[in-house]
Parts: structure tokens; sequence; C-alpha cells
């Protein structure tokens, strides 16, 4: 059997700055000291700003700082923040992991988070979809996990089929890098899989396939390896023109539960709503297996995860608990619909340019699962989202500002589905609730 | 109407159907129920033969590999052409109006489009992606239209069709001109549900498909304030 070069393998040279050069010494100080300067200026977390000022003074600082260190990157449309929570509490069984748990997602981010974490032997990084490859390049990971892709923020997104094609090209320079890949969605096999070998009758040996579920189909219906029809029966779904089909995952989510690939069941019980995040945990669990973690000592640790950058966070406001949930693009929303409890539902709609500042993805969300609820509407956006909202019969009531939300529902749970700066808005006034 | 029901084809689900194109669907049947009409809403996939006999054929808008693939079905169905010919209105958006032309590029190569329209399709020097407004050909009688552009193509109107608006803000065809129609044969460049922010022009399609010189007017309060809001937008981004 050939022995592939692994980078990592279970031995850990020990991460100083003793070993870096000077200048990469410096640059990583000068992080740290701005990030904490900007912390206690208020001015955010400070990652963003502390990695950047690093950068300039070395280029290659985040590959200095990810040498000898065992990182896992964590990357799709939707889920990785909470994913990386996830497995960040996961590998913690093997000791400290250094992570940008503030939603950085670029490679700034990802420097400061190294620097702030000093030799910590560990990294579960998220990374944003479009930076995926450029972060293998610097970290050179020993785990990469692929989620999912789907539109979002169309108005300058690379294409669903181009983003794919880029993961593919940077894990094909990478063969040694062990990949954890969601089965059920076509577009993430298709990238996982070598371009020699996409025929899944013979499952490349470093990919390790979990399911964790695909709501959302409207992205996957074209094959990307040959353009013919995919088809879909039940969580099976092949292409009809070429030997591209569902992998059998090996780490698989039952109701409450995950099973691992020697078919034991772990219970998980989480303090985060919805199957969604049954399916994150599953796959957290595979991340963390790759580092030698042992479901049975990880799962504990996943129950102590209770909200992720204020997505799921609960606050108490004049007598109403109000929770907070992300929904950024259509897959993101139906997965928060699922999450929702049957309680009055805000909903908040900006089109700033974090958000993308397009707003027709609203009518490939069907809003039906509000029907019966009583529904609020706000945001830069509201008006296209009553415009929806009337196409979909769904009642409503338009409100100027969060407070006239809050004093509108009855004492108990606010359930509150916001996008991306809209969520930041509701999350300021709530004191950066984390 | 060719029956006592209205029915809408929506060409294509499965690939032409990138931006909310479900939208116009879904607005043109709710606009056709308020005012009595029973409708019927067809989604047709691309593997699926196209009835001939629908009422109102809405095209989507996708990206370039759906786009070529979805041209090519077209032309294979025959079935719109036949539709064309027997008065049906088609309703066309971002790469479903392309597609309506006689070429259009895609991935860099040149395809053969449907030929119902006299317009051809190339690449322009930059993508177009922003608020698109424009006043629309006085013969339509419509307010002004409203919409969101993302598409790299240029489209250039030969003398078999109108340009559906004069650009007041955006690109749309060419910086001049926004869309084109012919007969009742409609594309524009506004993306995704294109009739939300339009319900005039959506009542204009139901106009030609049941052949009613009038429609009761419906209650557009949020359709009004929202077509408002977007004119303020665009207002303020220019000033
Ligand atoms: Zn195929």
């Amino acid at each position: 059997m050939p022995i592939s070069r692994v980078r990592w393998s279970g031995n850990l040279a020990r991460v100083t700055d003793a070993k870096m050069p000077l200048r990469a010494k410096v640059a990583s100080s000068v992080s740290r000291t701005a990030a904490a300067l900007s912390r206690a200026a208020g001015r955010g977390d400070g990652s963003v700003i502390g990695g950047w000022l690093g950068l300039k003074i070395d280029p290659e600082l985040l590959a200095h700082l990810s040498a000898g260190r065992a990182i896992a990157l964590i990357s799709g449309t939707n889920g990785k923040t909470t994913t990386t929570r996830l497995a960040a509490a996961a590998v913690g069984v093997l000791g400290r992991v250094a992570t940008n748990s503030f939603g950085a997602n670029m490679p700034t981010g990802h420097t400061s988070a190294l620097a702030k974490a000093g030799s910590t032997p560990y990294a579960v990084l998220e990374v944003d979809e479009h930076y995926l490859a450029q972060v293998i390049e610097a970290t050179e990971p020993h785990v990469v996990a692929l989620l999912n892709l789907s539109r979002d923020q169309l108005d300058r997104a690379k294409e669903v089929a181009m983003m794919a094609q880029l993961w593919r090209a940077a894990l094909a320079r990478h063969p040694d890098i062990r990949v954890v890949a969601n089965a059920d969605d076509p577009m993430v096999v298709w990238a996982a899989s070598p371009p020699a070998t996409h025929d899944q009758r013979i499952t490349p040996p470093h990919v390790t396939w979990f399911s964790a579920g695909q709501r959302w189909h409207d992205d996957s219906w074209v094959c990307p390896e040959c353009g013919s029809t995919i088809q879909r029966s039940g969580e099976q779904w092949w292409c009809t023109g070429c030997p591209l089909r569902r992998p059998e995952p090996q780490w698989t989510v039952d109701e409450e539960g995950v099973v691992d690939p020697t078919g034991a069941w772990y219970k998980v019980k989480l303090q985060l709503p919805g199957k969604v995040n049954i399916g994150n945990a599953a796959t957290a669990l595979a991340v963390a297996a790759e580092f030698g973690v042992r479901p049975f000592d990880a799962v504990p640790r996943l129950g102590d995860v209770t909200s992720v950058a204020g997505r799921y966070a609960q606050v108490v406001r004049d007598g109403r608990t109000v929770r907070l949930l992300l929904a950024k693009n259509p897959a993101s929303w139906l997965e928060a619909f699922d999450m929702a409890d049957e309680a009055p539902t805000l909903l908040s709609i900006n089109a700033r340019d974090p958000d993308g500042l397009d707003t027709s993805w609203l009518f490939d969300v069907d809003f039906a699962p509000l029907r019966g609820r009583l529904v609020l509407i706000t945001g830069d956006r509201a008006y296209d989202l009553a415009v929806r909202l009337e196409v979909n019969d769904v009642p409503f009531q338009y409100v100027r500002t969060f407070d006239d939300a809050v004093r509108a529902v009855p004492p108990g749970r606010l359930e509150v589905i916001a996008n991306y700066t809209a969520f930041q808005d509701i999350r300021a006034e709530l004191d950066r609730v984390n | 109407m060719s029956t006592e029901t209205l029915r809408i084809v929506w060409i294509y689900p499965d690939l032409l159907s990138t931006y909310g194109d479900r939208g116009n669907a879904l607005i043109l049947a709710r606009r056709a129920q308020q005012r009595g009409f029973p409708v019927e809403v067809l989604e047709v996939r691309s593997d699926q033969q196209l009835p001939t006999t629908a009422d109102i054929y809405l095209i989507g808008g996708g990206e370039d590999g759906p786009q070529a693939l979805g041209a090519q079905r077209l032309l294979a169905d025959g079935g719109l052409h036949r539709a064309v010919a027997q008065g049906s209105v088609v309703f066309g958006v971002c790469a479903g109006y392309q597609l309506l032309g006689t070429s259009f590029f895609a991935k860099g190569t040149q395809y053969q489009g449907l030929e119902l329209l006299d317009l051809s399709s190339d690449r322009g020097p930059s993508r177009a992606v922003g608020e698109l407004a424009g006043d629309v050909d006085a013969r339509l009688g419509l307010p002004p239209l409203t919409g969101f552009e993302n598409h790299g193509g240029r489209t250039h109107l030969g003398p078999g069709v109108s340009p559906l608006a004069r650009v007041t803000a955006g690109v749309g065809n060419d910086g001049a001109t926004e869309g084109a129609w012919r007969g009742k044969l409609l594309g524009t460049y506004s993306h995704g549900p294109a009739l939300a922010r339009n319900p005039a022009l959506a009542d204009l399609l139901l106009r030609w498909a049941t052949g009613a010189q009038h429609l009761p007017p419906l209650d557009d309060t949020w359709a009004d304030r929202l077509r408002a809001e977007r004119r303020t937008a665009v207002a303020t981004a220019r000033a």
C-alpha cells in the first residue's frame, strides 16, 4: 500500500514563536496587540483589523502561524459557523483549540485567531467558501469539511457550479488532505471527488461522507460533470448521463442521534434547535474523528454549546423571550422555519452589501410554514417581503422597529428570523448578545 | 383564452430558475384568480414535452450551462413555436429573454436562440448589476418599469421588435433601451420576480392572454409602496 503524505499524523510539532522567522514574530505580535486594542476600544472583537495589520507586515503570516498545527477547515454556504463551533468543542477533547468563533471567516480572521492562540496545537477554522482554495494553500490543513453549496448573494457571488469547480481544483492539488463531505449535495460530492475517479463505485480512500440531509435542491438539478439531469428518489440521487451518484455515507443522522461508521448510535442532546443542528453535530463528530477523537468522548461536549455568535441566543426583553435565528439565503430560511417554535415571529430583511443587493430570492422561499403564526415584518426591505408574503397568503403586520415588534406581541416567546445585517442590527439592540 | 381555465406554463424550472423566477407564475396566477379566472400553473421540466395550448409561457433566468441546455431542448421540442403561432403570450426574463432572440453567448460560445424575437445578444464590457428603471413604450400604457438586473450580456434589437422601455437607471439592453416586445411576446432584463415590482405589467400579460380590455383594479398598496421606495432609492443613489 502506498504511503500517503500526511502533514499531521498524530505527532504535533510544538508551535512556538521561537520557531517563526523574525518578520512573522513581529507581525504576529502586532496582530495580537491590534486586536486587543480594537476590543478595548469597543470596536468589535478586533479579529479583522488585527489579522489585516499582521498580514500587511508579513504576507506569509498565516502560513507561518499554521506550521506544525493540526488544522481543520470548515466551509460551505450554510451552517459553517455553527459546525465550526461544534467541531471545536468536539476536538476540544484533545486539548485547547484555536478557532475564529466570531465568524471572521476570511484570511484576516484566520490570521488573528491563530496569532491569539499562542502554542495551541489544534485549530478549527470556518472559511468563507470563496476563500477556501487560498486558505488551503496557506494553512495546509489536516482535514477539510465541505458542507453544502447553494445560491447566496447572487449579485456578486460566483455561480454555484463555478464554486464547486474551484473547490475541486484546490483539493486535486492536495490529494493528502482528508476530506469530510456531504453525500446529499451533488455539488459537494463532485467537488470532493478527484477528477479521475469521480466514479463513486470506487470511493477515494481519503473522503469520509456524511449525510446531514439537504432541504434545498434547486441548485443541483444539472450535473456539474456532464450537464445531464440529476434525478432524485428519497434520499438517493444520481446523474442520468454519467456515473456521478450519491455515495454511501459513513456518518448518518436519525431523529435524535448520530450513527458513526461502525454503526454505533449516539444520542445527541443539543441546546441548539432543529434537525439541521443534529446534522451539523454529525459533521462535527466526523471532523473530530479525523483527529482521533471518539464520538463517545465528544458527544457530551456538543451539549455545552448554547449559542453561536448570537445565533439561537435567547434574551428576555419586556417580558418577551426573544430568540435570534439567522437566515441569509433560501436554503437557510427553510432551516430556520424548521428550528423556530410555533410562536409570534418577526422577519427582518435588509439588502446592504453583506446581504447582497438583490431581494429576488424572497420568491425562492416558501413562507407557508408561517401561516397561523402572528407574523411581523421590518427591515430596510420590508416592502419586498410584504409583496412576497401577500402572494404567499401569509398575513402579516408591518412594524418600523424591533422595539415596536416586541411591544406588538403578547408576553412569551418571540422568534426573530433575520438576514445578515438585519440580524446584526437586532443583535446590537440586544447589547451584542452572543 | 383557449379554454375556460387560464393555463400558465413555467418552462424548465429545473434549468431556468436562478433568481426567484417562480414569483412571476405566482403573481400572474393570483391576479387572475382575484379577477375570477380559474387558473392552472404547469411546471414543465426540461425532460418533459412542452404543452402547446397554454395561454401564457414564462421563461426565467439561469446560469450559462442551463441557458444553453434550455435553448437546445426548446428548439428540439418545437412546442413553444407552435404555441406562439396560435397566439400564446410569452414572457422571458434575463437568460429567458436572450433565448427568445436569434443568438446569445454562454460560456464564451455563441448559441442559436429560438428566433421568436428579432434580437441578438453578446457579451458586454462588464456585468450589469443593480437597480434598473425605465419609461415604458407609450403604446403599452404602463407606469415606469422598475427592477433589478444582473447580466453580462448586451442585447441588440432588430427592426422586428420594439424596445420595452427607455432606460432611466441601469443598463438594460445597452444602456439606452431595455427589453423588447412584439405582438404578445415580451422580454426584459428586470430579472427574477419582475412582476412583483410591476403589477401593471402582470395585468398587461393577463389582458393579452384573456382578451379582456380592462381588468378590475386590485389592492396594490404594498407593491405601490415598494415601487415608491425603490424609486426614492434610485434617485438618492444618483444624487
Ligand atoms: Zn453527469
